[in-house]
């Protein structure tokens, strides 16, 4: 793929990529240490290992442009510009989050900043941004919709159902399958029967197949659909093969999992690593700029989690709140 | 007979419904886990571990792991339950039935009635329901008050251990589509349950406790909480029937009309957002047949019309406690007694 229009990048957006990249690690890594130390209540999903791919793919949008998420959705809230002490604070469940405290991880979302949510229900998210895009092509906005869908969503018969509805309506949306190596515990290899790629070719729509490690190749790869978007030329697809460092769910024994996976994978295929090393050899970036980064970051997440804990949980009211019906 | 938890009266009702009828199939996402992957096969059991050890038991021909598709499988056991299997089903949260509703309602529920008594559809769907997990509002809901609107579904909504191994089988050898919840908060309760298969009857309702003054008719996990607040009444002096209908289709209403009939006065907990809820249903028939019967106006306790929130500080008000129930009754023994209509 050389010479890339990645590394094309200038200086101040490979900074704002690596700062991203490492701030949903740090957040990642944080929140399972809270959530092991019984700080953090219900579901939670980390994204830790597939960084790559949510800031590959949102480092091309902008505050008029829109993603879909999933339940593994802290990593795509952050690239796309969510507040993580508001985040934070949401899956603390307090009266600061982001929803108030009322939707926790599965459900973060800001919609002003075209972040329509984490979503609890698998396959969930591609329909609506269809509606998204739809919404930006009527309204003429210039804006498109990413929806970003697990190996298991891409089973699901909203994903299909939404991939042909956006090829015959002609819609500003990518499809990105973060295909991560499973689904709960089976494999991806497995659930997917035939070829995700081909799948897209026979909805009429490109699709490429995109190492999710390499954030440079998500970024180039991310070029061309988002081109055909802006064009009005309708969607386009991405098969992203990655994975992800932590269980299923917080709670997740991975037996499934190969003896030292993780270890290896941590070892051998990190994204931010591999940033690193890239943009150091080919001196574009200073190890020193990337250090003041992880200082800030971890300062960052410190002070949220501080700031989550010390926050007031929702006060009674907030129960009977943002709901039509009215209480005595 | 020996102590077992919630999880293992579910788990020995499928393996002893599965050793004894070879037509009997488990399917659902995870129920087995491990599918294609490195590590050890049947490496889930479900999400907490329900159906732990049936894949090791049965083989992968008669417990099925099933990709991410809930209209396909479930349909495909609808199917299959036409054409001699009686497939067990999972749809790990009830949560997620928006996705194969159709299948359900239009399909497996409608077949006896539409083709004229000439199919059966022995096919169960578990499902796990309900709030307090910190679960949030796609992971928390109850929603047995849909399926129990349609015709054709046999719902069941088991209140102890006890109680879900025999509903369980019960369900399992039954001919109509039954519908099997699970409170996800239940899984570790535990009780004396009989080592040897057994069946209870649908449609009719468990006396958990007999008094004078009040019925409290409860379902599933609300049976607890009405048992906990009847406890503290008692040593007020007000003494409580509670009552566990089990199955809300079909309903046992002859139990609860007898049962107003002795005490006159009538409060019904449920966990499911109050309107066209199981409570409103039992309400306008117990009005519609016993309104003589009725010493005092007929209390409802249930979550308020909202989804269910995520903070634990909000989810714990939503779910009816024993002091909501216990309040409402107080409140219902205050009111004044209503004279005979002239
Ligand atoms: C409709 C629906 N079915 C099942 C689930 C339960 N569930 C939650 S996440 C998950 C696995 C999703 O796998 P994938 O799409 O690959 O995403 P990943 O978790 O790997 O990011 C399942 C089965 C759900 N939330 N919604
Ligand atoms: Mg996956």
């Amino acid at each position: 793929m050389e010479p890339s229009r990645a590394l094309q990048l200038n200086r101040e957006e490979l900074l704002r990529a690596y700062r991203q990249m490492r701030t949903i690690r740090e957040f990642e890594e944080r929140v399972h240490t809270e959530f092991s130390s019984g700080a953090i209540p219900g579901f939670v999903h980390l994204y830790a290992g597939e960084e790559a791919v949510a800031v590959g793919v949102c480092m091309h949008l902008t505050e008029r442009d829109c993603i879909a998420s999933t339940h593994r959705g802290h990593g795509h809230c952050i690239a796309k510009g969510c507040d993580v002490k508001g985040m934070m604070a949401e899956i603390f469940g307090r009266a600061d989050g982001l929803c108030g405290g009322k939707g926790g991880s599965m459900h973060i979302a800001d919609v002003a900043k075209g972040m329509l949510g984490a979503n609890g229900i698998v396959g969930g998210g591609a329909p609506l941004a269809c509606g998204a895009a739809l919404a930006a092509k009527t309204l003429k906005t210039g804006g498109v919709a990413v929806a970003f869908g697990g190996d298991g969503a891409s089973n699901q018969g909203t994903t299909a159902e939404s991939m042909n509805l956006a090829t015959v309506w002609k819609l500003p949306v990518i499809f990105v399958l973060e295909d991560n190596g499973y689904a709960e515990s089976t494999a991806s290899s497995w659930s997917i029967g035939g070829d995700a790629v081909k799948r897209a070719e026979g909805f009429g729509m490109p699709g490429v197949r995109v190492d999710g490690h390499d954030f440079f190749a998500v970024y180039e790869a991310m070029h061309d659909p988002i081109a055909r978007a802006r064009a009005g030329e309708g969607p386009s697809f991405l098969h992203v093969k990655v994975n992800r460092y932590y269980g299923h769910f917080e709670g997740d024994a991975q037996t499934y999992r190969a003896p030292g996976e993780v270890q290896r994978l941590r070892a051998e295929m990190d994204c931010i690593e591999r940033f690193r090393k890239r943009v150091t050899e080919a001196k574009v970036l200073e190890e020193k700029d990337l250090a003041a980064i992880d200082r800030e970051v971890l300062e960052l997440i410190e002070e949220s989690v501080r700031a989550a804990k010390a926050a007031a949980y929702p006060p009674p009211p907030a129960l009977l709140s943002d709901v039509y019906v009215s209480y005595p | 007979m020996s102590k077992k938890s919630f999880r293992q009266a579910v788990n020995e009702a499928l393996r002893q419904e599965m050793e004894r009828d070879p037509t009997v199939v488990l399917m659902g996402e995870d129920v087995g886990g491990g599918m294609g992957a490195p590590g050890e096969d049947d490496a889930w059991g479900g999400p907490l571990g329900v159906t732990k050890g049936l894949m090791s038991q049965f083989g992968r021909e008669r417990v099925l792991d099933t990709p991410i598709t809930e209209s396909a499988f479930i349909g495909a056991a609808a199917g299959a339950a036409l054409r001699g299997l009686r497939p067990v089903a999972e749809l790990m949260f009830v949560d997620f039935m928006g996705v194969c509703f159709d299948q359900i309602f239009n399909q497996a529920a409608k077949f006896r009635y539409m083709f004229g008594g000439t199919a059966k559809t022995p096919l169960v769907i578990r499902t796990m329901y309900g709030a307090g997990f910190r679960a949030a509002s796609q992971h928390s809901q109850c929603l047995y008050p849909i399926f129990t609107h349609v015709p054709g579904l046999k719902v069941v909504i088991p209140s102890s251990p006890y109680e879900a191994k025999g509903l369980l089988i019960q369900a399992i050898r039954d001919d109509d589509p039954v519908i099997f919840f699970e409170h996800k908060v239940m899984y570790d309760d535990e009780e004396d349950v009989p080592d040897d298969p057994y069946t209870i009857p649908f449609g009719e309702a468990r006396f958990v406790r007999e008094g004078e003054d009040v019925t409290i008719v409860a379902i599933g996990r609300m049976v607890q909480m009405a048992s906990k607040a009847a406890d503290a009444l008692a040593k007020e002096g007000i003494s409580c029937t509670v009552l566990d209908p089990r199955t809300t289709s079909p309903l046992d209403l002859q139990s609860i009309l007898e049962s107003v009939q002795e005490t006159g006065r009538l409060v019904i907990v449920d966990e499911a957002n109050p309107r066209c809820n199981i409570a409103t249903d039992i309400s306008a028939q117990v009005v519609e047949q016993a309104f003589e019967s009725l010493k005092a106006p007929i209390r409802m306790v249930c979550p308020p019309h909202t989804p269910v929130p995520f903070s634990p500080a909000l989810e714990d008000a939503f779910i009816p406690s024993p002091e909501k129930i216990a309040a409402v009754v107080r409140s219902v023994m205050a009111s004044p007694t209503r004279q005979a209509a002239a």
